[in-house]
């Protein structure tokens, strides 16, 4: 099967899991975060379900020589537990408690109410944007100086 | 609900699952919406991440429709939405992925680095929340 075939399917399936989870919902995603308040245990059953098949798919992939429809496996490698790594996941977890959103939901949300998650999605390729391009810009102030 | 959050996680770990044993790569959003736009030029090929990222909301549209709709309740003000989303897709991009990248595909293979990101951003969302009670309590 054609690579951006499988892509699709694995994208579509991944919005499907996720509109049916509850999980494209705002609201949900935070209550399952107020743990002082009506906590939502819901999204732990969704990520517990979604470990099960993945665990599965690591022990086959580990007897594949190559995926099935690329030529090779290409995944991360690095174990390095750094500043980047630690700050980037504080400053995600903070943004999700926020606003009960994170990438998947929030392009999946597309689909369904796409007005009200516009703002969102919008603001959130702007702070991927100032992730990538903002080094450069202070790196060319500062050369300039 | 329990049953549905599970049945849904399971349709979310078959998802990642084909991509990664078809592909030979991670299921990441975060990764794959910067590749996609174009925001991130190493990764997986363009037309991968882009068929990926069109997926998600059709995925999402064909349930909405077989069930009737499906329930969202956003925040009133348009705030929390903006600075909630530039916070989630700097911190992403730093921390190199998101819920699906670092808690679904990371943790089921037991990376470090991926269950260090989930402890973090899981233990700074519960933070977030109970401090976003406590002043609209005060």
């Amino acid at each position: 099967m054609k690579p951006i075939v499988v892509s699709l399917v694995s994208g579509a399936l991944f919005g499907a899991g996720l509109a049916f989870s509850g999980m494209a919902d705002p609201a949900r995603v935070q209550g399952f975060l107020d743990l002082f308040g009506n906590w939502d245990p819901t999204l732990a059953f969704v990520m517990g379900g979604a470990l099960i098949p993945m665990a599965i798919a690591w022990i086959i992939k580990g007897r594949l020589h190559a995926p099935l429809a690329a030529p090779v496996f290409d995944l991360p490698t690095s174990t390095k537990l750094d500043r980047p790594l630690a700050l980037g996941s504080l400053l995600f977890g903070l943004g999700w408690g926020i606003s009960g959103l994170c990438p998947g939901p929030a392009l999946a949300d597309l689909g369904v109410v796409p007005l009200a998650v516009m703002p969102f999605v919008v603001a959130m390729f702007v702070g991927m944007a100032l992730h990538r391009f903002l080094p450069q810009l202070t790196q060319q102030k500062g050369a300039s100086q | 609900m329990p049953v549905e959050g599970f049945i849904g996680g399971l349709l979310i770990g078959l998802a990642a699952a084909i991509m990664l044993l078809g592909l030979g790569r991670i299921a990441g959003v975060s990764g794959l919406a910067a590749r996609a736009t174009g925001i991130a030029d190493t990764g997986a090929p363009r037309g991968i991440a882009v068929a990926f990222v069109i997926g998600l909301p059709l995925g999402a549209f064909l349930i909405a429709t077989l069930a009737g709709g499906v329930t969202t309740k956003f925040p009133v003000s348009i705030w929390p939405l903006i600075i909630g989303g530039l916070l989630v897709g700097f911190g992403t991009r730093l921390g190199s992925g998101c819920t699906s990248g670092h808690g679904v595909c990371g943790m089921s293979r037991l990376s470090p680095r991926s269950l260090v990101a989930t402890a973090l951003f899981m233990a700074s969302g519960f933070v977030t929340v109970a401090l976003l009670r406590l002043g609209a309590f005060l």
